[in-house]
């Protein structure tokens, strides 16, 4: 791996490699010296073009647990606002010897671009680009799903793939990239992925991804998922009128307390219900369900810490010159029922 | 490693065999009790991955002179992956899992363990992973084979052979909880020469 650009092509070695080396950071989380000397001397660039709380301090912090030295980069307030272009300032991060580039930006296709100009040398880590993806968001709600399925399961979770879940992920698909890297990520690592959302929010092209769609909450929650995954109405993103009104938006596709006393009557007592944050209380999920014991928001933004440290660490330690990667075996190792692997 | 060896050009001869390695570890259980008059205090951390069932075998060892040790209370594995000083210059390796014993090490008696012995690195590594953990009272070191060849002013406290070697040679380390050839488990420690 040199750039963590999508989990499209990220393959299931690769994915299982990620998870399995978060596994071990997290470790070093619960430490009281949380801090590891495997990246000392290296610099990671946060560049950051658009808003951003938890992925921009989760990458601060996880750089600086593996010693890394971190510079923050935001558009607002730099010479960007001037009408500096992305190659410039791309340029000025390479003479200054950054070794790894996080990057958030809104025009899908920005950290591809990056990547692939020959710019510069560091390895480049998508943390979010337009509507397109969200690789790293994608990675920690795998393996906080992976957590959960490992604990039901009642075996370790290094090692596991998710074999035989159901993931439901609800909402405004169009906008959300972190739809987009968990559909292709959890696939790739044997979940069967679930969408359902209004038709207006859901993209052209839709059929063609590798999940089923619904066209209502209900019908998709009668399918039994082990995990529904809320997504943000990105209101910010939307330049047309989508539904009718928020307040219907919230009674079909929101995640009310009503749908969630349905859990318990369905008796799925371990569907765990998530959210990448930030998070509309009243509009998408219902603040009885963000606090419920079934929420796993707070353990998504701790194992995002875990995940980037291992994406951080597993892009800029090693030798990539003569490296054997990986990439040959794109196919899920064999597995046991439970999911683990021989 | 089932390749035969007249096609690899590799030169193999065993140097201990089960039976050999069974005796230095009862020896080393013995040194350790004996160093630390008693089991008080011990905490045996393996290095991964051959260090760790070195340390399994060690602590049953001690239990078996000294029935009030729980083996499996003293045990645990110190992975030093992310502390190592060579990790530019290699592929990228996955850290493994560091397990402590529950009683924590501090104020213990650390012994670490590992199969080989050599450029002294690995331990200089393993000895900054302990200071992030706790401080132990004191820290010794335990390995299977001693091969010389020291790049850091590092000495094992108890050695079960001392193999002096040239670096040409690789010193391997087969152990039955880990290692399968052809389809058995095997003891041994082998001198690989690319002759």
């Amino acid at each position: 791996m040199k750039h963590l650009l999508s989990t499209q092509d990220l393959s299931a070695r690769n994915a299982l490699r990620l998870l399995d080396v978060a596994e071990e950071m997290s470790a070093v989380g619960e430490r009281e010296i949380k801090k590891l000397p495997a990246l000392r001397g290296r610099t990671v660039v946060n560049l950051f073009f658009e808003d951003s709380t938890r992925t921009r301090i989760s990458f601060e912090a996880a750089a600086k647990r593996l010693s890394a030295d971190v510079i923050n980069f935001a558009a607002k307030g730099s010479s960007v606002s001037k009408g500096e272009s992305l190659k410039d300032t791309a340029q000025t991060l390479e003479a200054m010897s950054a070794d790894a580039v996080v990057i958030r930006h809104p025009a899908s296709g920005a950290p591809a671009r990056l990547a692939a100009s020959g710019w510069i040398d560091a390895a480049v880590v998508n943390a979010g680009d337009g509507t397109h993806e969200h690789p790293t968001q994608a990675l920690l709600d795998a393996f906080t799903l992976r957590r959960h399925w490992a604990r039901i399961g009642g075996g370790p979770s290094a090692g596991t793939t998710l074999a035989g879940m159901k993931v439901l992920i609800v909402g405004d698909v169009l906008h959300s990239r972190v739809a987009r890297s968990n559909v292709w990520l959890l696939t790739t690592l044997g979940a069967e992925v679930l969408l359902a959302g209004p038709p207006t929010l859901l993209p052209i092209g839709v059929g063609s991804w590798p999940c089923t769609v619904y066209y209502n909450l209900d019908d998709a929650l009668a399918q039994r998922p082990d995990a529904v995954m809320m997504l943000r109405l990105q209101a910010e993103r939307m330049n047309a009128a989508f539904f009718p009104s928020t307040r219907e938006y919230s009674r079909r596709w929101g995640f009310d307390d009503g749908r969630l006393a349905l859990l318990d009557t369905m008796g799925l007592h371990d569907t765990v219900i998530m959210h990448p944050g930030p998070m509309n209380r009243g509009l998408e999920i219902s603040s009885a369900a963000a606090d419920s014991p079934r929420s796993t928001v707070l353990a998504q933004v701790r194992n995002g810490v875990s995940v980037r440290m291992a994406a951080l660490y597993l892009l800029l330690s090693g030798d990539h010159h003569d490296e054997q990667d990986g990439e040959m075996h794109d196919e899920l190792p064999a597995t046991t029922p439970e999911g683990r692997i021989k | 490693m089932n390749v035969p060896a007249s096609e690899t050009g590799i030169h193999k001869r065993v140097v201990l065999a089960e039976a050999d390695i069974d005796r230095a570890l009862t020896r080393i259980a013995h040194e350790i009790l004996e160093a630390n008059k008693g089991p008080r205090d011990l905490v045996l951390l393996g290095i991964p991955r051959r260090g760790f069932p070195l340390a399994q075998r060690l602590a049953q060892k001690i239990a078996a002179v000294d029935p009030s040790v729980d083996a499996d209370l003293i045990t645990g594995q110190l992975d030093v992956t992310l502390y190592r000083d060579d990790l530019q210059r290699n592929p990228t390796r996955s850290p493994l899992a560091t397990q402590l014993p529950p009683s924590g090490i501090d104020d213990k008696v650390v012994v670490l363990v590992d199969d080989v012995l050599y450029s002294g690195r690995t331990i200089r590594a393993a000895l900054d992973a302990l200071a992030d953990l706790g401080r132990p009272r004191i820290v010794r070191l335990a390995v299977l084979v001693d091969r010389g060849h020291r790049e850091l002013p590092i000495r094992a406290d108890h050695v079960g052979k001392n193999l002096p070697t040239s670096s040409r040679e690789r010193v391997r380390v087969h152990l039955a909880e880990i290692d399968l050839i052809g389809g058995s488990a095997v003891n041994e420690v082998v001198i690989e020469d690319r002759a």
